[in-house]
């Protein structure tokens, strides 16, 4: 009985799509096509950088196609994963994806930094697409970036005033509700800190240009690089948090190494 | 002058004539010789933890070496002014005379950043030397007899440095202290009818006014220190009169100190300890930067930075109003009546007036009225102890709730998530941390007592010759002997009629208390308990 039925199944066994390695097959198709469409997008884009503008905006739709479209929709409406992108610029593409925040690794109270995924002109092109589908604010000019020229001072003063209650006073950044945090400023590219003021990511506001003109961003940005570049006049900063790694550093370390000469002075009658 | 015969038969050096004729001379004048005397021959027991207070008494001698320093530089004035010094960021600013002076005091004025930070690092150490010597004295209950009433001044000490501390905070006018005095601005003015009259005899007006700095200044350079030296002044005279205490050991009584006098041994060994504790904080200070104002720039009520903290030691405090849960505010007869702040205010007062009050409180639930020199090990005092943990933690939790944003920021938390886990522990910790210490104080004791009776365990396996096993107990000597079972021993109180036969509800009381105080005992080994463990080990 058993060995009648394998032999039936044997000779009943399916032919094409039927056939168990269908799937097999049918899964490296699909992989290779993705695969091999994948390549060819992403070395199209090292290709052609040089290419004229038009060229440029078909590279940047592919690479969002490939990249973006997933939650921010094949026209850039938006999904319910994620906004619509028509009218947010240039700027803001070349932020959030020139920090590496874009493509998102994880949903999470919000997009955190990691390794950029594209290079240089792959994020140029991008930009240049989502500008295309809908005017927004354009990458600063070069300009203003230079750290040089402007009032630092006057660049502290709007610091303090418009960045410090989230960013701390020294850029050590800061806590946000439900988990959500301002980032550390130091470091940060002049070109993404302008982008930052001028279409706000994240949680952050937006410092349009009547708000802040390009040149009192162009002094924050002197004032951010004067941070970095200045070395700090007291010493090591513990951090720039001000009075709690302080206060943990007299217990800790301060009390902590007067408690360990106490012991070792009072050593010997023990 | 007393001299013996065998120094008379030698000639005296030139030195040794000036010098006795020197001192003939000023005791004639003075009878200092009586205080020399007395003072001499004072003595400090040797342990690490009894010179705690010599740390704070020493980073004090340094603020008030560094503090004159920046007094001669310093202006105590809200005079606007425009910054022209050397630090570019703020060049042209608008600032207060007192911002101006405290940055050329920093970038302008040769050696004033580091004086500047010898300052501030060296009030750090103080209140948190203070703050450990207070608890050495506690979970060794060395505020007993006779030394409660030294024990509420160094308390008053430890305000008064806390009050210090925050007023030099304050005198910078940056936009760190001007974020302080607006919280304090703010808790002035949540006491209901008369905050707001406060606040503006404070401020001289509307916050934030233009004396604020002028007055703060006064206190904190001449009120303050002067009260605080003389606090350090009868908190050292009671020291001699009350002497030292120390831990029990074979030759040290409750009717004796060991240790070593001031003249000379521990005079020159407490000078060297001055010196090392300057150096300290000079390294911490030339090497760490602390309070960088031209960072946090000119007070300006708009702004308040991400990490806004108050120096450690006015944390607790900060956590205290970070922690009140949302809306706690009416109004009553026309009033407003902030719970946000008031009840903030009513805990800290408690919690402050328990510290303070609590050698007369344990005084009273003993009913001993016995003088005690003999430092108790913390474990021999199971519930005093146990108390303490749960102080400590109340206030460690009050106190990490006031960092609550970089606690979030750095180990990527929410901060509600903080807040609240901080809400559930300022309740449960002190309870969880009372019940914890006291079980491993009492199991402490226990195994002290099976130690002093059976010996410890040698670690040694004998077989005996009918196939048992033992581990060898050996006996300790008497000097750890001594250790383990020479501490006092209290029963609860029991409760007695009165001379006029009644049972007061004071009394009542007490006897509750006493049960709970002393309801779980471990008692200590008796002589006979020994000896009797001696027989049947033989």
């Amino acid at each position: 009985m058993a060995t009648k039925a394998a032999r039936a199944s044997r000779r009943s066994q399916p032919v094409g799509r039927r056939h168990p390695l269908a799937t097999v097959a049918l899964l490296l198709v699909g992989l290779l096509g993705t695969g091999g469409a994948y390549a060819l997008f992403t070395s199209s884009a090292t290709a052609e950088t040089s290419a004229s503008a038009e060229a440029l905006v078909e590279e940047g739709g592919k690479l969002f196609a490939a990249n973006c479209a997933t939650c921010h929709g094949l026209d850039l409406e938006g999904t319910t994963q994620a906004p619509t992108l028509i009218g947010v610029g240039a700027a803001a593409t070349d932020f959030q994806v020139g920090t590496g925040r874009m493509p998102l690794a994880i949903s999470g109270p919000q997009a955190e930094q990691k390794p950029v995924q594209f290079t240089e002109e792959q994020i140029q092109a991008l930009a240049v697409y989502v500008a295309s589908q809908g005017p927004g604010p354009a990458i600063p000019a070069d300009m203003y970036l230079t750290g040089e020229g402007y009032d630092v001072s006057n660049g502290a003063e709007l610091f303090r005033i418009n960045c410090a209650m989230c960013h701390n006073v020294a850029g050590a950044g800061g806590a946000l509700t439900e988990g959500k945090f301002a980032p550390a400023l130091a470091d940060v590219t002049a070109k993404h800190a302008y982008e930052a003021m001028l279409t706000g990511p994240q949680n952050m506001p937006v410092f349009n240009d009547t708000n802040l003109t390009p040149e009192e961003k162009a002094d924050i940005i002197t004032y951010l690089k004067y941070l970095d570049e200045t070395p700090s006049v007291g010493g090591f900063t513990l951090g720039s948090l001000g009075p709690v790694s302080e206060g943990l550093f007299i217990w800790i370390f301060g009390l902590g190494a007067i408690v360990a000469i106490t012991v070792w002075l009072t050593a010997k009658s023990n | 002058m007393t001299t013996t015969p065998t120094q008379d038969a030698q000639p005296k050096t030139r030195g040794q004539r000036f010098t006795g004729a020197a001192a003939n001379y000023i005791d004639e004048r003075t009878s200092i010789s009586g205080l020399v005397k007395e003072v001499g021959r004072k003595i400090f027991p040797d342990h690490w933890s009894f010179m705690l207070g010599e740390v704070a008494l020493y980073s004090f001698i340094v603020i008030l070496l560094s503090g004159t320093f920046l007094t001669f530089f310093f202006e105590a004035s809200m005079v606007e002014v425009h910054y022209e010094g050397s630090y570019a960021p703020l060049k042209g600013i608008e600032m207060s005379a007192a911002m101006a002076s405290t940055l050329d005091i920093s970038f302008d004025i040769r050696g004033g950043l580091l004086m500047r930070q010898i300052h501030h690092w060296a009030a750090l150490l103080f209140v948190a030397s203070i703050g450990l010597h207070m608890l050495r004295v506690y979970f060794t209950g060395a505020f007993r007899k006779p030394r409660e009433i030294n024990w509420f001044i160094g308390f008053v000490l430890f305000v008064l440095a806390m009050a210090e501390g925050f007023t030099g905070y304050s005198l910078p006018d940056d936009l760190l202290s001007g974020n302080g005095l607006r919280i304090i601005d703010g808790m002035v003015k949540g006491i209901p009818v008369i905050g707001t009259w406060i606040s503006y005899l404070l401020f001289g007006g509307e916050f934030p006014g233009v004396d604020i700095v002028s007055r703060l200044y006064i206190l904190h350079i001449m009120l303050l220190p002067a009260i605080i030296i003389a606090a350090i002044g009868i908190h050292m005279l009671l020291l001699v009169i009350n002497k030292h205490t120390q831990f029990a050991g074979p030759g040290r009584t409750n009717d004796n100190v060991v240790g070593s006098p001031v003249m000379p041994g521990f005079a020159a060994k407490a000078g060297g300890f001055f010196f090392i504790i300057f150096g300290v904080i000079t390294l911490i200070a030339s090497t760490f930067s602390i309070n960088p104002v031209w960072v946090y720039g000119p007070y300006d009520p708009s702004p308040v930075s991400a990490g806004t903290q108050p120096d450690w030691y006015i944390g607790f405090a900060d956590g205290a109003l970070r922690l009140v849960p949302p809306g706690w505010e009416t109004e009553w007869f026309g009033f407003t009546w902030s719970f946000n702040i008031i009840a903030p205010l009513v805990i800290l007062g408690l919690f402050i007036a328990i510290v303070a009050f609590y050698p007369f409180i344990e005084a009273w639930v003993t009913g001993d009225k016995r003088e005690h020199h003999i430092a108790d090990r913390p474990r021999n005092a199971p519930t005093r102890t146990a108390i303490g943990a749960a102080g400590v933690t109340f206030y460690a939790v009050l106190w990490a709730a006031a960092s609550s944003d970089l606690i979030a920021t750095h180990f990527k938390l929410s901060i509600e998530g903080v807040i609240h886990s901080c809400q559930a522990l300022l309740i449960f910790g002190p309870i969880i941390a009372y019940f914890i210490t006291k079980r491993v104080c009492l199991g402490l004791q226990k195994k002290d007592r099976e130690i002093a009776l059976h010996g410890y365990e040698s670690g040694r396996i004998v077989r005996l010759p009918h196939g048992e096993y033992i581990e060898v107990h050996e006996q300790l000597d008497d000097y750890e002997l001594w250790k383990l079972v020479s501490y006092e021993d209290y029963k609860p109180l029991m409760v007695r009629p009165d001379a006029q036969g009644r049972i007061t509800i004071g009394q009542r009381l007490r006897a509750s208390v006493s049960r709970w105080f002393f309801e779980d005992r471990i008692a200590p080994v008796s002589q006979k308990e020994i000896e009797q463990s001696k027989d049947e080990h033989h």
